[in-house]
């Protein structure tokens, strides 16, 4: 205790150098606190968002079935599973099909995957009812915002669009534009058209086949089928958490840059108050301190910036933070074209864990870089020190 | 009543390294020091006074020979046990005042108490008291920037004897101040000293010290050139 109010004593009376040196130490904290919670609450965003627009609770995939890969599409299509299709009937599994097409939005040619779901399901959040009832002349479709941006589509237009069946011969037919959804999820939205299953796989030649199946949470996991291949969420959002620990990295190096400027202001500050306070520390030792005792004390003191820089960090960040974590962090428009998915804007999570090992973190070194300088207080000769000869 | 000992010097010697050499600033020293009184070692720059002032308030260690301080042997003292032998019974005044600069006149006094865990009202009661001795405790909120250089030094005696300490060192305590400041604290200490029975030694070569002085160890090239018990010129008013 005494060392303690010793230190604080010294820390407040050294009045404007302690300020600034935890001003710098405080935002130390904010910083990291702010990137991690903004990177955390960006990994939480993203998988739910992928899971309710995309992935669900995981998928199976029709064997040699590769996302990244075009050419597999056109033979990547399986009959659905007799063991999945109580669940498939209850919309506990959705079946998509995917083939690749061209699209023709005001007589240029796109590229598209098009995709059938069906109409009813209601596991993903692609609002696929509007796809019912597409029997007229044009087939309904779905696109979403980034796909109608890219190529001026509203809801109502009719495109062309053509494709090849199972035996390779082509066919088109008009596409109608029935609704546009806005969602987080690039994969599902970025050169994509979504129909009716039943029509699409008229349209192929491919009744009761798909390409992926989607599982809801009631689905069990762990189903094995000949010609499909479980993929579970760590698969599916690997690419996600590669890219959040990419991320991760990135701040971290940039909050640790800016940690080690505040820890070399307290070293310094350390370095520079034995030098100059040389008189002081053999007047302590003169009044009845150990040396160790004054190392200790001077160790203190530099790790109670840490504890100060708390408090301020406190002050200042809780209501700053919190502030974001309930406005959000918008993400600029450029984002859309980074291929996964960030929402308009990013709701930072700050878990206590974040903030006890921000805390004990800076804590812990704020200590180490005051010790170093002041073991030097220990081979002080103390009647030099008196007379404040530098040593 | 007879007084104790408090400081005893038998053929105390301290060396010091220069280069590849050994320098010798008290070649032998022998005499005692009873409680009570008021004593000065005097002599010219570079006769050892502060050296052997260092070493009676455990600062330093002899070379050779021995230093009782208070029944401790000075040379045999861990840092530690030397640590607590001025925390308990050593207070010291420094020519250049030496107050802790970002302390207040009352935390600076409180500092040695703090360090004997003294406990607050106690410790306050103390503080106060001391102050009062140096005629300061208006002063209690000022820090040492604020004050002139003889409420500063007396702040420091304030300290030196808040502890109620048996020995008080004082190495050259008027250097810095001028003669009315230096006059006003040394009547501060001689009241101190007979009104509290503190021992007194001083380092200095200010005359105005040695008026105040009962006795007078001169040395001269770190040997004893005289030792002489003496009526003060000054004394309390």
């Amino acid at each position: 205790m005494l060392g303690f109010k010793l230190a604080l004593r010294n820390l407040v009376g050294a009045g404007l150098r302690t300020w600034l040196n935890v001003l710098v130490l405080s935002l130390s904290y904010v910083v990291i606190i702010y990137v991690n919670g903004m990177l955390h609450g960006w990994d939480i965003q993203a998988k739910v968002d992928m899971k309710n627009w995309e992935i669900g609770e995981g998928q199976y995939w029709c064997s040699g079935y590769d996302p990244l890969d075009p050419f597999t599409l056109q033979e990547s299509h399986c009959a659905f599973p007799q063991e999945f299709m109580p669940m498939i009937q209850s919309g506990e599994v959705v079946p998509v099909l995917v083939s690749l097409a061209s699209f023709y939005p005001e007589g240029r040619i796109q590229s598209i995957q098009l995709k059938g779901i069906p109409a009813g399901q209601d596991l993903i959040r692609i609002p696929t009812a509007s796809l019912a009832g597409g029997e007229g002349e044009a087939i309904k479709a779905v696109v979403g915002r980034r796909m109608a941006k890219s190529n001026q589509l509203k809801v109502g237009d009719l495109v062309t669009a053509r494709w090849r069946d199972r035996n390779g011969t082509f066919d088109a037919t008009d596409v109608e534009i029935a609704a546009i959804f806005s969602c987080d999820v690039p994969s599902v939205d970025m050169g994509q058209i979504w129909i009716d299953l039943d029509q699409m796989q008229r349209m192929l030649g491919m009744p009761g086949e798909a390409t992926l199946l989607i599982r809801g949470d009631k689905a069990p996991p762990d189903l094995t089928t000949a010609g499909w291949v479980e993929k579970d969420l760590k698969i599916l959002l690997a690419e996600v958490d590669e890219l959040i620990k990419t991320k991760s990295f990135a701040s971290t190096v940039m909050a640790m840059i800016l940690l080690a400027l505040a820890l070399l202001a307290v070293f310094d500050t350390q370095v520079l108050s034995i030098f100059r306070r040389q008189r002081e520390i053999g007047t302590q030792i003169a009044l009845g301190m150990t040396r160790w005792q004054v190392v200790r004390l001077f160790t203190l003191e530099g790790a109670m910036h840490a504890v100060l820089a708390a408090i301020v960090a406190a002050l200042y960040g809780i209501p700053l933070l919190a502030m974001q974590a309930r406005s959000g962090i918008p993400m600029p428009q450029s984002t859309d074209t980074m291929g996964f998915a960030i929402a308009e804007k990013i709701f930072p999570v700050y878990s206590s864990g974040l903030i006890v090992v921000t805390i004990i973190f800076i804590l812990i070194a704020a200590t180490v870089v005051s010790y170093l300088p002041a073991r030097k207080i220990s081979r002080l000769n103390p009647t030099e020190a008196i007379k404040g000869k530098i040593q | 009543m007879k007084e104790s000992i408090k400081i005893e010097l038998r053929d105390l010697v301290k060396r010091f390294p220069m280069g590849t050499k050994e320098f010798t600033a008290l070649k032998g020293l022998s005499f005692s020091v009873m409680g009570g009184e008021f004593a000065g070692l005097v002599g010219p720059s570079g006769s050892g006074k502060s050296t052997l002032l260092n070493i009676v308030g455990s600062l330093d260690s002899p070379s050779e020979g021995s230093a009782l301080v208070l029944g401790r042997d000075i040379g045999r003292l861990s840092h530690a046990e030397a640590a607590r032998l001025r925390n308990h019974h050593i207070g010291f005044i420094f020519q250049t005042y030496n107050l802790l600069p970002v302390y207040t006149a009352y935390e600076n006094v409180e500092f040695p108490l703090l360090l004997l865990r003294m406990g607050s009202a106690e410790r306050k009661k103390a503080v106060m008291e001391a102050l009062e001795w140096v005629g300061l405790a208006e002063k209690v909120k000022s820090r040492p920037a604020q004050m002139s250089g003889g409420e500063c030094q007396r702040v420091a005696i304030a300290r030196a004897i808040v502890k109620h300490p048996e020995l008080v060192l004082a190495d050259e305590p008027t250097a810095n101040l001028d003669a009315d400041n230096s006059h006003h604290i040394l009547k501060t200490m001689v009241k101190i000293n007979r009104e509290l029975g503190t021992t007194f030694l001083f380092a200095t070569h200010d005359e105005k010290v040695i008026g105040y002085l009962r006795r007078i160890i001169r040395l001269s090239d770190g040997l004893l050139h005289s030792d002489n018990l003496v009526e003060p010129i000054n004394g309390e008013d």
